[in-house]
C-alpha cells in the first residue's frame, strides 16, 4: 500500500503531502526532508526506485517537480511508477497543461483530485475520464 | 489560475511567493497566523466562508513546514457545517492536519456516521474518504457495518461503492474483527462479479487484504479472479477509458494476480488450465516497445505474472522460461528492468530450486554490484547473498571484501554484516573464516559490529587447531602502521590467550608481543584498555620462567591504572596486580578461557530478525515459512540428540577423532559444573549475551570449565566464589528427567512476560510458543505463536485454557497438527471481570514421534496488565489520598524479606509494572509514590495510589501503603506488589506486625511530604 505521497520541487518545497499511515508532526518534517534529499540528486539514468527506511520510494520527476510514493517493499514498482504518470495526466487534463504554479495556487483542488484517485493508500479509480467528470460534478456544487 | 472566490487566499499565496528570503517568509506567516488566531478567538463574528478561508490558509502554512498548533478544532467543526463547500474543507483539512490518534477526531465520529448513513451522496463520499484515509480503531468499531452496507447496496452509485470498499479496507486493517468472515466471504465473491472497473479495482484491494489473512474463507473468489484476469488479458469488454497505453487496466491485472498468490494452490484443473494460458500469454507476449509508459505498464503486469508462476510452482518448462526471462532482464541497460530482474531473481531463490541456473549469471550479477546506482547495487548484494552456498562462497565473499574498500558508506555496514554471515555459514575451512573476518575488520573496522568480532573469538576459543593460526594472523596485523581499534581488541584478546603457542617463532616472545600491543595503548579508548590489561596479565602468566624486567614493566602499568577514574579499568588493574604476586596460583586463576557454550549466531539471528513492515503479509514470505522459519522460531538450535545441524557451521568443529563424542562429554561437564557452582535455577538462561562473556572480568574468576574437554581443573577453594553470571554460561539447561526438556527457564520466561508484551513463553527442541499481547482497558488480546521447529509434523496438538474465575478467556481453535517448520497463530481474547492475582494456565500437549509432551504454563494475563500508568499531581494526589482514609480501602503493611534493591531499581520495577512513579510528591528521598488506573468490568477504571517507605539502613524491609476505591482491589494490588518485591514470590508468610515507620518523618507540616506522613 502507499504510505505517503509527496510532491516536492527541486528546492524541497512541499507542494502536496498526503499520509495514509499515522505520522507524528516532527516525523513528517523529517520524512519530507529525507525523501527530498534521497531523490533530488539521483542521476536521471538511475532507477526510479530507492530504498527508504524499511520501505521504498517510487519517484518520478516532471520538470522541476518530484512525485514520490512510499510503498511496501513487496509492492509492484512499475505499477506504482505508472500510477504517478496517470496522476500527472489527470492533473494535466484538469488544469490543461499543468505547471507548478497551478498546483501552488490550487493546492486544495489537487487534494480533491487525489482523493478521487487514491484512497486508504490504494488506487481507487484508474479512468481519467471518470475522475475528470467527477471533478466537474463537484465544481458545480461549490 | 486564481482561486475562484477566495481572493484572500490567493493574495496570501502570492505574498509568500514574493518573499525574498526565508526570514521574510517567516514574518509573513507569523503575521497571518496571528491574524487567523485572533479571528478564531471571537468566532461569533466569523461567517462560514471566512472560516473556510482561514482553514485553507492554515493548511497552506502547514504545508510550507510551519507548526500550526491551533485551529484544529475549527477545521474539525467545519465537518458538521450544513453546506457542501464548508463541509468539504472541513473533511479535507482535517484529514491532512490530524492523524488517527488525535483526540479531536473522536468528537467528529457522530457527524461522520450521520453523513455516511445519510441520503446526501456527496456527503457520503466526503465522509468515506476521510475515514478511509485517517480512520482508526474506534472508527472501525463504530462504522464498519454501515460501510459494508454501502458497499453492497444496489441503490448506490459506483462512485460511493468504490470508496466504501477502500474505506472498509482501512477499517479492516485497523481491526480485522470488524469483518465477520462467515457473513462476508459470499458477499466478497459477489463483489467480484462487478462490471464497473472502478469498483472492481477497489474491491480487489480489499480482497488482497482479506485473503492475505485467511485464504481458506475466500476460496470461492479464486475462480472469479481467474475470470477477471482472462477478461482483462484478452481485452474483452474493457471500456476504452480503462485502457492505459493500449493495456487493459494494468493495475487491476496486477492486483488480481497479487490476490491469486495468497491461495496455496489451484486444485480445479479447468481453472488452473485457464490461468496458465493467461500467464503463458503474458510471459510470451510482452515485448519491449519505445513508449516508456507502455513499456512500464506491460512489464508491471509481466513481473507480477512471473511472481505468480513462481508461486504456483508451474511445470518445469514455464519455470525455466521465467529464469530465462530474468536472466535477460539482469543484463539489459534499462535500469528499472535490471533492478526488477535482480529483485525477482532473489525472490525466485526463495521459492524454487533454480540455484544452479542462477549461478550461471554470477559474473553478470557481480557487475551490477558495481553499478553507479545504489538501488541496483543493493539488489545485486541481496541476490549474491541469497545465492551463496558452499560451492561459491569463496568467490562471492572475496568479491564482497574487494568491493568493501570502494563501497559507499551507506552500504558498508550491510556489506560487512553479510560478508561475515556468509563466511560463517559456508566456510570451507575455519582458517579461511578467520582470514575473512580479520580482513573485514581491517578494511571496514567502523562498520564491523561487536557481534562480528565476538563471534570470531568464540570460534577460535572452541577450536584448538585454529588457535595458533589465529594468533599468528593477529600478530601480523599488529605490524601494520595504523590499525582499527577493533583490530587492537581482537588481536590483543587472541594474543593474550594464545600467543604462548607462538613463542618459538621470530618476533613472538612474550616481551615482543607485549611491546607491540602496548604500543597501541595510547591510541585506544577506555573500552579497550581493560582488554589490554587482561592481555598483559595473561602474557605475564605465560612467561615461564618469569622475566623480571617484563614483570616490572607490566606491574608499573597496573599500578598506574590503580587510580584510574574508569571503574572497570581500575578494578582490573588492582586485581591483576594483586593476583600476579601470587606466583604459581596465577596459573590456575588465569587459565585459558573455557569453551563457549554453543549458541545461535547473533549475526544469523540479526539477519532473521530483520522484519519488513508491509500492509499485507508478503505472499512469498507466507510460502517461505513452509521452508524456513519465522523470526520467532529459532531454527539453528542443536537437536536434542547432539548432532550438529546441517548447513550451518557448528561452533565446535571437532579436530581429532579422540573427541568423537565430544558433545556428550561437554554436556556431562556442564552438568557437573552446574552443580559445582550451585547455580540458581531461577537465573537467566544460558543465552546470556556475549558481551558479558567477553568483556566481563571472567578471566580472573577461575574458570569452572576445563581448558580442554578431556581434563578438568578443580576450582581453587580460595577463589571459590565464581561470578554466577559466568558460571551460568555452563549451567545445565534443565534437570528434568523428561525425554523432551524445555529450553530456558519457564518461570523466568513467565516473569519476563509479566513485564513485557511479547516474547517466548515456552520452548523445547520441538516447539516454540511465542506470545504477543495487546491490552486495552479491561480487555486483552493475546496471540499464541506455535512454531514447529522440526522437519516433521507435530501431532495431537492440544491447548486448553484453565482460566481463573476473574478472567473470561476465549481461545480460538488450535489445529491438531502443526506442519513442519510452520507457525500457527492462535488468538486468545481476555476480559478482566474483577481484581484478582490468580493466574490463568495453558495446558498444552503434543506428540512428536513416540514421545508425548504435556506442559502446564502460566499465562502472563496478570493483574498489572490491566493497569494503565497515570501521572498525578500533588493537587490530585493529596485529596484522593486523604479521602481514602483507612482499611479496607487503604491498607498498610510492613514487608520483610524484600529483595535488596536501590530505590532507582525499585522505581524502574514499578514503572515496568505500569505503576507510574511520581517523583517529587514525597520529599523524603527514600520514599516512593506511584499511581495507576486499574481496569476491570466490576470496578471500571479505578485510580490506585501506592506509597513505599524504605529504610536505607536495611533494604530488606519496607512499609507499603496501597489505596483505591475498591477493597478487593486494594488488597489484591498490595499482595501483588509484595510478590514482586520479595525474593520468593510463592512463599506465604504470617502477616507482619505493624512496626514504627522505618524512616524518620518529615519535620515541617507545611511541605507535602509531611502532610502525607500526617495522613498515614
Amino acid at each position: 500500500m502507499i504510505r505517503f505521497i509527496l510532491l516536492q520541487n527541486r528546492q524541497g518545497k512541499t507542494r502536496l503531502a498526503k499520509y495514509y499511515v499515522p505520522f507524528e508532526e516532527s516525523e513528517k518534517h523529517k520524512v519530507e526532508y529525507e525523501v527530498h534529499r534521497l531523490v533530488v540528486n539521483r542521476d536521471p539514468k538511475h532507477t526510479n526506485f530507492v530504498e527508504f527506511r524499511t520501505h521504498k520510494v517510487i519517484y518520478r520527476r516532471y520538470a522541476g517537480l518530484f512525485f514520490s510514493l512510499c510503498v511496501d517493499i513487496t509492492d509492484n514498482e512499475l505499477a506504482y511508477l505508472e500510477c504517478i504518470h496517470l496522476f500527472v495526466e489527470i492533473l494535466d487534463h484538469f488544469f490543461s497543461n499543468v505547471c507548478e504554479l497551478d498546483l501552488v495556487f490550487n493546492f486544495h483542488k489537487v487534494y480533491l483530485i487525489l482523493d478521487e484517485f487514491i484512497l486508504a493508500g490504494e488506487l481507487q479509480e484508474t479512468s481519467k475520464k471518470a475522475i475528470i467528470e467527477r471533478m466537474g460534478e463537484l465544481e458545480k456544487q461549490e | 489560475m486564481a482561486l475562484s472566490g477566495m481572493r484572500g487566499l490567493s493574495v496570501f499565496i502570492s505574498d509568500i511567493r514574493n518573499c525574498q528570503n526565508k526570514e521574510q517568509e517567516r514574518l509573513r506567516v507569523d503575521k497571518e497566523l496571528g491574524n487567523v488566531r485572533t479571528r478564531f478567538k471571537n468566532e461569533k463574528g466569523l461567517t462560514p466562508y471566512e472560516k473556510k478561508k482561514y482553514v485553507w490558509k492554515m493548511l497552506y502554512i502547514y504545508m510550507l513546514g510551519y507548526d500550526v498548533d491551533f485551529g484544529h478544532m475549527e477545521a474539525v467543526s467545519l465537518i458538521s457545517a450544513p453546506k457542501y463547500p464548508e463541509k468539504q474543507v472541513g473533511y479535507i483539512v482535517t484529514s491532512c492536519l490530524l492523524n488517527e490518534n488525535h483526540d479531536f477526531l473522536r468528537l467528529a465520529i457522530n457527524t461522520v456516521r450521520n453523513d455516511i448513513i445519510g441520503r446526501n451522496e456527496t456527503f457520503q463520499c466526503l465522509a468515506l474518504t476521510m475515514v478511509g484515509n485517517i480512520g482508526g480503531r474506534e472508527f472501525a468499531e463504530s462504522l464498519a457495518p454501515d460501510v459494508q452496507k454501502l458497499l453492497i447496496s444496489s441503490s448506490c452509485r459506483p462512485l460511493v461503492r468504490k470508496k466504501a470498499a477502500l474505506c472498509l479496507l482501512r477499517l479492516y486493517r485497523k481491526n480485522p474483527d470488524v469483518v465477520n468472515v462467515d457473513g462476508w466471504s459470499d458477499r466478497m465473491a459477489q463483489l467480484l462479479d462487478e462490471r464497473d472497473l472502478g469498483v472492481l479495482t477497489s474491491s480487489m484491494s480489499l480482497l488482497v487484504a482479506l485473503v492475505s489473512n485467511n485464504h481458506d474463507a475466500y476460496w470461492s473468489c479464486l475462480p472469479k479472479c481467474v475470470k477477471i484476469l482472462e477478461r482483462l488479458a484478452r481485452n474483452q469488454d474493457v471500456p476504452q477509458e480503462y485502457t492505459y497505453y493500449g493495456i487493459p487496466t494494468p493495475w487491476l491485472q496486477v492486483k488480481t494476480m497479487r490476490a491469486l498468490q495468497y491461495f496455496p494452490t489451484i486444485e480445479d484443473p479447468n481453472t488452473r488450465r485457464s490461468l496458465f494460458e493467461v500467464l503463458q500469454r503474458i510471459l510470451m507476449g510482452t515485448d519491449v516497445v519505445k513508449n516508456v509508459n507502455k513499456n512500464n505498464a506491460s512489464h508491471a503486469v509481466l513481473f507480477e505474472a512471473l511472481a505468480l508462476v513462481m508461486h504456483l510452482d508451474a511445470e518445469k518448462e514455464m519455470m525455466s522460461q521465467c529464469v530465462a526471462l530474468l536472466g535477460k532482464f539482469i543484463a539489459v541497460r534499462e535500469p528499472n528492468i535490471r533492478y526488477l530482474g535482480l529483485e525477482n531473481m532473489t525472490r525466485m531463490l526463495m521459492v524454487s530450486d533454480v540455484q544452479d541456473i542462477i549461478k550461471r549469471h554470477q559474473a553478470q550479477i557481480i557487475t551490477s554490484l558495481k553499478d553507479p546506482d545504489i538501488s541496483i547495487r543493493r539488489r545485486a548484494l541481496d541476490l549474491l547473498y541469497g545465492m551463496c552456498d558452499v560451492s561459491n562462497a569463496k568467490d562471492i565473499v572475496e568479491e564482497l571484501l574487494q568491493y568493501l574498500s570502494s563501497a559507499d558508506f551507506a552500504m558498508r555496514e550491510e556489506l560487512s554484516l553479510k560478508a561475515a554471515i556468509l563466511a560463517e555459514k559456508f566456510a570451507p575451512d575455519l582458517s579461511w573464516y578467520v582470514d575473512v573476518i580479520l580482513q573485514l575488520i581491517d578494511k571496514a573496522g567502523d562498520f564491523v559490529s561487536d557481534d562480528i568480532w565476538f563471534r570470531v573469538v568464540q570460534f577460535v576459543t572452541n577450536n584448538e587447531d585454529l588457535q595458533p593460526y589465529a594468533a599468528a594472523k593477529a600478530r601480523e596485523y599488529l605490524d601494520k602502521p595504523a590499525i582499527h581499534e577493533t583490530m587492537v581488541k581482537v588481536s590483543a584478546y587472541l594474543l593474550g590467550e594464545y600467543s604462548h603457542l607462538l613463542a618459538r617463532r621470530p618476533g613472538c616472545s612474550p616481551k615482543e608481543i607485549f611491546g607491540i600491543i602496548h604500543e597501541k595503548l595510547p591510541t585506544v579508548s577506555t573500552s579497550t584498555v581493560p582488554i589490554l590489561l587482561s592481555t598483559y596479565a595473561k602474557i605475564l602468566m605465560h612467561t615461564q620462567p618469569s622475566d623480571p624486567e617484563l614483570q616490572n614493566q607490566i606491574w608499573a602499568i597496573f599500578s598506574k591504572y590503580e587510580s584510574c577514574i574508569d571503574v572497570e579499568i581500575q578494578q582490573r588493574a588492582v586485581e591483576y596486580f594483586a593476583l600476579s604476586r601470587k606466583g604459581a596460583a596465577l596459573m590456575d586463576i588465569l587459565a585459558e578461557m573455557p569453551k563457549f557454550p554453543e549458541r545461535q549466531s547473533s549475526l544469523l539471528k540479526k539477519a532473521e530478525d530483520a522484519e519488513v513492515d508491509t500492509a499485507e503479509q508478503s505472499a512469498i514470505k507466507l510460502r517461505a515459512q513452509q521452508q524456513t522459519s519465522n523470526a520467532l522460531v529459532v531454527t539453528d538450535q542443536r537437536p536434542a540428540n547432539g548432532t550438529p545441524h546441517v548447513g550451518q557451521l557448528g561452533l565446535v568443529m571437532v579436530p581429532s577423532s579422540a573427541n568423537a563424542d565430544h558433545n556428550l562429554e561437554d554436556q556431562g561437564l556442564a552438568q557437573e559444573n552446574g552443580t559445582l557452582s550451585k547455580v540458581d535455577p531461577q537465573s537467566p538462561s544460558p543465552s546470556a549475551d556475549l558481551l558479558g562473556d567477553l568483556l566481563g572480568p571472567l578471566a580472573i574468576e577461575g574458570p569452572p570449565g576445563a581448558a580442554a574437554p578431556t581434563e578438568q581443573h578443580a576450582i581453587p577453594a580460595s577463589e571459590g566464589d565464581p561470578n554466577p553470571a559466568d558460571a551460568l554460561a555452563l549451567a545445565p539447561v534443565d534437570e528434568q528427567t523428561n525425554s523432551v526438556q524445555p529450553i530456558g527457564n519457564i518461570a523466568e520466561r513467565f516473569n519476563a512476560l509479566c513485564l513485557k508484551d511479547s516474547g517466548v513463553l515456552y520452548e523445547d527442541p520441538n516447539i516454540q510458543i511465542g506470545i504477543k499481547a495487546e491490552w486495552r482497558a479491561h480487555h486483552g488480546r493475546l496471540v499464541l505463536f506455535l512454531g514447529n521447529k522440526n522437519t516433521s509434523s507435530l501431532a495431537s496438538v492440544q491447548a486448553l485454557i484453565l482460566p481463573p474465575s476473574h478472567l473470561k478467556m476465549e481461545l480460538s481453535l488450535v489445529p491438531e497438527t502443526i506442519p513442519p517448520r510452520a507457525q500457527v497463530q492462535c488468538p486468545l481474547e481476555v476480559m478482566n471481570l474483577r481484581p484478582s492475582r490468580d493466574v490463568a494456565v495453558l495446558d498444552f500437549s503434543y506428540k512428536f514421534g513416540t514421545s508425548s509432551v504435556n506442559v502446564k504454563l502460566r499465562l502472563p494475563a496478570v493483574l498489572n496488565k490491566f493497569l494503565h500508568p497515570i501521572a498525578v499531581t500533588a493537587e490530585e494526589f493529596f485529596p484522593q489520598w486523604r479521602s481514602l482514609s483507612g482499611p479496607p480501602l487503604k491498607l498498610q503493611e510492613v514487608v520483610r524479606g524484600v529483595r535488596p534493591m536501590l530505590l532507582l531499581e525499585m522505581a524502574n520495577l514499578f514503572n515496568s509494572l505500569r505503576l507510574m512513579v511520581c517523583p517529587g510528591l514525597d520529599p523524603n528521598a527514600n520514599n516512593l509514590v506511584a499511581s495507576t488506573t486499574f481496569y476491570s468490568e466490576s470496578t471500571r477504571a479505578m485510580l490506585c495510589l501506592v506509597r513505599i517507605e524504605t529504610d536505607p539502613a536495611d533494604r530488606t524491609q519496607l512499609r507499603m501503603t496501597v489505596s483505591s476505591g475498591d477493597p478487593t482491589l486494594t488488597f489484591e494490588l498490595k499482595e501483588f506488589i509484595k510478590e514482586q518485591l520479595v525474593s520468593i514470590p510463592t512463599a506465604t508468610r504470617p502477616p507482619a506486625p505493624q512496626v514504627a515507620q522505618p524512616t524518620s518523618a518529615a519535620t515541617s507540616l507545611t511541605d507535602p511530604g509531611a502532610m502525607l506522613a500526617g495522613l498515614l
